[in-house]
């Protein structure tokens, strides 16, 4: 019975807020060309949906936070896991990862325009340096954290360098792992709106961009709904991959 | 009994000193001490007394500072010694088989073979049907047991337990004394068994070695004239027992009360 008021007030507080929304609009409390509303906005979206320009500039931001986030996640688990794994290693990068993780990836776009140009591959590139970054930490963290016992008992029953990597390092680090992909996915998610701003000619964040200089305010928040929608997916998928990948972190005891 | 002059282990003077940032802490001191073939020897003493780092250092996982330990093996493909840690210490990311199987999968024994011999001690464990479960899923009971099972499924020549069922309630623990002692008289490896309690000190070892307190050296060696199999429940009231009990009482109260003497100086 309780259970089913508060699943109940989950629904309903969006929907109340949607209709005090249109309430405000109607009523001229607030700026109608300003804050537009929940109406106006549905009158502009489907026609974007059905045409499907919508979906094209959806697909279009989809690709690249996916091959930005692989092309930072994957070299960012590799050093991670080298880092936590061997001392020179770590010795050898931090520094340098300690100097160049604090320069917000933003303050970078213009280095990355020049370098790479005004087409694709910048836009890949700012999105993995994001990524790399929180996965490496990440992923170095969760083997250095690995619990003394489970050291003891590799060495104890005779596990060879290779052997504990396997058996032990990786499988151990791989929930801190998870963790850096979930906090690299927000990062993405942001890079993605900074680097469809400058030379780019669809994706989702061209689209809010677009609609700044158009005055579209309509088409514009439509562009945030599927922004909005995109890191539900997003999020909803690593949770479906982690499961897959960690079952035994799947229900935690008692 | 144990024939007293083949011995598999022997220590010599052997000191461990750990260093504490700017201090100095000396675990053992001076430890003589020779383990024989085939004996299941239980190690008692005060808490901090050195008991685990002794056993740490049989199974290599700390080097000794000073003296000699000796280890006499004769060459063959076993694993030198298998541990059972104090607390957790399943992989939580492996089922309850492949954890048992691990030290059998480091020896390089195909994956068939070696679960067939991990099954076997499972299920001597009372573990059938639980091979494919994870740690979290089974109670504190029962991922020792896993413990158990893991260190004889890799058939080393000496076990080395640090206070196995020290965290089970009463009830599991006398359970699994029994369990383990079934199968060690059907295999009669040399065992070490550190514990706290003078009960399962006499109800397993065939001799019980009383530490010191810090610096831990050996105090006492007092040899279990109770014959085996050993009866759980009527053991506590035979007469060796009892006498057996109040003699490594006697010897380990002297030490908790010069530990506490020390202490609050």
């Amino acid at each position: 019975m309780q259970n089913s008021m508060i699943k109940k007030l989950s629904i309903l507080s969006p929907i109340l807020i949607l209709i005090l929304w249109e309430m405000l609009s109607r009523f001229h409390i607030i700026d109608e060309r300003l804050f537009s509303s929940p109406l106006l906005i549905l009158k502009v979206m489907l026609p974007l949906l059905i045409s499907g320009e919508l979906l094209f500039h959806m697909w279009i931001s989809i690709k690249r936070i996916i091959l930005g986030f692989l092309l930072g996640a994957v070299p960012g688990m590799v050093l991670g896991l080298s880092m936590g794994l061997f001392p020179f290693v770590r010795s050898f990068f931090q520094p340098l990862v300690s100097a160049t993780f604090p320069i917000p990836k933003l303050a970078l776009m213009p280095l990355i325009l020049i370098i790479f140009g005004l087409g694709e591959v910048s836009k890949l590139v700012i999105i993995a340096l994001g990524v790399f970054y929180l996965v490496l930490i990440n992923t170095m963290s969760g083997v250095l954290n690995i619990e003394q016992i489970y050291l003891d008992v590799a060495k104890n029953y005779g596990a060879g360098k290779k052997e504990f990597y396997l058996t032990v390092a990786f499988p151990g680090a791989l929930p801190m792992i998870f963790a850096g992909f979930k906090v690299a996915m927000g990062t993405a998610l942001l890079l993605i709106v900074a680097a469809e701003l400058s030379a780019a000619k669809a994706g989702i964040g061209w689209m809010i961009w677009r609609a700044y200089d158009m005055f579209d305010i309509e088409t514009m928040f439509s562009a945030l709904i599927v922004m909005s929608f995109l890191g539900f997916i997003f999020s909803y998928g690593l949770d479906l991959i982690e499961k897959l990948v960690i079952p035994w972190k799947n229900t935690e005891a008692e | 009994m144990p024939c007293h002059d083949t011995y598999i282990i022997k220590l010599e003077n052997v000191s461990k000193v750990f260093k504490l940032d700017s201090s100095y802490i000396k675990a053992l001191e001076d430890l003589n001490l020779s383990i024989y073939n085939g004996e299941f020897l239980c190690i008692v003493g005060p808490s901090g007394c050195g008991k685990s780092t002794l056993l740490r250092i049989l199974a290599g996982l700390e080097e000794h500072t000073s003296g000699n330990l000796t280890i006499k093996r004769e060459p063959s493909d076993k694993p030198l010694n298998s541990m059972v840690f104090q607390g957790d210490s399943l992989f939580p990311w492996m089922t309850v088989i492949d954890n048992a199987s691990y030290g059998l999968k480091m020896q390089g024994v195909s994956k068939k073979e070696r679960y067939e011999i991990a099954g076997e001690y499972l299920s001597k464990m009372g573990l059938e049907g639980f091979e494919k479960a994870y740690p979290h899923q089974l109670s504190g009971g029962m991922r020792q047991r896993v413990s158990v099972a893991r260190a004889f499924a890799s058939d080393p020549e000496i076990l080395l337990m640090d206070e196995p069922f020290g965290s089970l309630d009463e009830q599991n623990k006398i359970i699994l004394q029994q369990e383990l002692l079934k199968i060690w008289e059907e295999t009669r490896k040399t065992t070490i068994f550190v514990t706290h309690s003078i009960d399962e000190a006499l109800l397993l070892g065939d001799r019980v070695i009383v530490m010191t307190t810090i610096p831990g050296k050996v105090k006492s060696v007092i040899e279990v004239n109770l014959s085996r199999p050993r009866d759980f429940s009527e053991i506590r009231s035979d007469s060796t027992f009892i006498a057996l009990y109040q003699k490594i009482w006697r010897e380990l109260r002297e030490e908790v009360i010069s530990d506490a003497v020390k202490t609050n100086l």
